[in-house]
């Protein structure tokens, strides 16, 4: 199922600078493996030390927060783009 | 040396002064610290007390560059006893703290606005930003044409008529966004990082929060250098709330207070309730909503600090409460009847939240409460389209006004006449 990420401007670091990322995934569960394989340095800054999605990272789904499509239980659909968006972030330092 | 710095309230890396609101290790909200020891000297009441009536008498206790110089009145609002609300509600020892009059726009905002501006100059931004459910908006529009930056301002497209004329008459430049706050705040995160401009509740955020202590402050310092039983806060993005009672904690700290339990309680709308429905089932999260309610300024379903509000209220043993927007809107009319306050629909969510406190016994009649009005009607008139009808005019004859009188009491009651005591 292939799904595009968006990785935040602040996340870039950890990802060599990569700002989109190509990959299949069937939940929420699996792109989080995915990026954790491709991006091992991403992966602390995504889970906290329970392995659960840090509470200030808001992830959505074709610009629906994913909590209302059914969360972890939400199936990709082909071509869904998914938006990690760290809650009250951005800005150029 | 500044005598402050931002901090991760997670996982307390220091991070010194600039426009950031994350951590980046941890993604969690950044806060303003400050070395209160160094402080301890020069907060006094004395020293306060001998400054102009505004929020800027409370500058140390404050994140503002040493060089700053405010050119603009803000805050130190009324604060004042509502002895006729007071009897609808059995309540004995009722205040009203009326941002509805804060100067320069009408709200609380104007306080926040001023400290984000300050540090946004500090910063070197040209560009001010924000994204708004409209006092916001109406806040940061003006005082960045007083302070000489050009204004980028983000709303709902739904917002009230009032508040974006508010915006638009001081040239800021306004986008309206097709979609509620949440999207519009999520979209304005993204700009953050593209554009280097000075987004007050995101890059600027930590520094704009402290703004809303000074209404803890005004609260005490107007009640006698005392602290009060309760209040009850709007919530929208649950910051309001957090501050002031960092407020109250810094002032036991100073010895400014004698120290005392506060409880704090939150109001929201029943149509975007996201902290009062986590207090009520005790959750330390929200659960996101989708906002559907008149109080369109506390329109936020997934409110920033909502697991902080959550965590404000639970420790002061306060409680949350949510309202239905035709309480609102009675409730608006209650408050204005009552006390001679007009205030918008975020008003008319509290003094109704209020009213179920007292009734369920959360609130007992003889505390000190106090009721944070944070925005002024005339800014949300629409929501009372309906509620009063027009008399025919008569012609200016005497004898017609003494008809029109045994008419009047025909006319229909009031809502302070109807609402039960």
């Amino acid at each position: 199922m292939p799904i595009t990420v968006q990785i935040p401007t602040p996340l870039r670091r950890l990802t060599g600078g990569t700002g989109q990322v190509t990959c299949s995934a069937e939940n929420l569960g699996e792109l989080f493996s995915a990026l954790d394989q491709q991006f091992p340095d991403l992966k602390p800054h995504l889970r906290d030390e329970g392995g659960e999605i840090r509470r200030f990272l808001n992830i959505y789904v074709n610009e629906e927060d994913i909590r209302f499509l059914g969360g972890n239980s939400y199936a990709f659909q082909d071509g869904d783009e998914v938006l990690l968006v760290p809650s009250i972030a951005g800005g150029v330092v | 040396m500044a005598h402050y710095e931002l901090h991760c309230r997670e996982c307390g890396k220091t991070w010194g002064n600039q426009p950031r609101s994350i951590c980046d290790d941890c993604f969690s909200p950044l806060e303003v610290s400050y070395d209160y020891e160094a402080l301890r000297p020069v907060a006094t009441r004395e020293r306060i007390s001998s400054r102009a009536p505004n929020m800027w008498r409370y500058a140390e206790l404050l994140p503002l560059p040493q060089d700053h110089r405010p050119n603009l009145p803000v805050g130190f609002t009324p604060l004042f006893a509502a002895p006729h609300l007071g009897r609808h509600f059995g309540a004995t020892n009722l205040f009203v703290k009326n941002d509805s009059v804060c100067l320069p726009t009408l709200s609380f905002k104007d306080r926040v606005v001023a400290v984000a501006l300050a540090q946004a100059r500090s910063f070197g931004f040209d560009t001010v930003a924000c994204s708004s459910t409209g006092n916001l908006a109406n806040a940061v529009a003006a005082q960045a044409a007083r302070n000489g930056f050009t204004a980028w301002i983000f709303v709902p497209a739904d917002l009230e008529p009032a508040k974006i004329l508010g915006t638009q008459v001081f040239g800021a430049k306004l986008v309206r966004i097709a979609g509620n706050y949440d999207h519009v705040n999520r979209l304005c995160s993204q700009i953050a990082d593209e554009h280097r401009w000075g987004f007050v509740n995101v890059n600027l955020r930590p520094y704009y929060a402290e703004g809303s202590k000074t209404v803890g402050f005004e609260i005490a310092e107007q009640l006698g250098w005392s602290l009060p039983d309760n209040v009850v806060v709007p919530m929208a993005g649950g910051s309001l709330i957090t501050k002031i009672k960092k407020a109250f904690d810094e002032l036991i700290r100073f010895g400014l207070v004698e120290p005392k339990p506060v409880k704090i309680f939150g109001a929201q709308a029943t149509g975007c309730s996201p902290i009062s429905t986590a207090v009520k089932l005790g959750n330390t999260d929200i659960e996101p909503q989708k906002p559907s309610t008149l109080a369109r300024s506390l329109a936020i379903g997934n409110p920033a600090d909502g697991h902080y509000a959550i965590k404000t209220i639970r420790q002061s043993g306060g409680w949350a409460e949510d309202v239905s927007d035709d309480i609102v809107v009675e409730s608006i009319q209650l408050l204005a009847e009552t006390e001679g306050v007009f205030t918008e629909t975020a008003g008319g969510v509290t003094v109704g939240c209020a009213r179920k406190l007292y009734q369920q016994d959360r609130i007992l009649p003889d505390d000190t409460t106090v009721l944070c009005i944070t925005g002024n009607g005339l800014k949300t008139t629409d929501v009372l389209a309906g509620q009063y009808e027009l008399e025919e005019p008569i012609r200016p004859r005497l004898a017609d006004f003494e008809a029109f009188l045994q008419r009047g009491t025909s006319l229909p009651q009031t809502i302070s006449e109807t609402v039960e005591v």
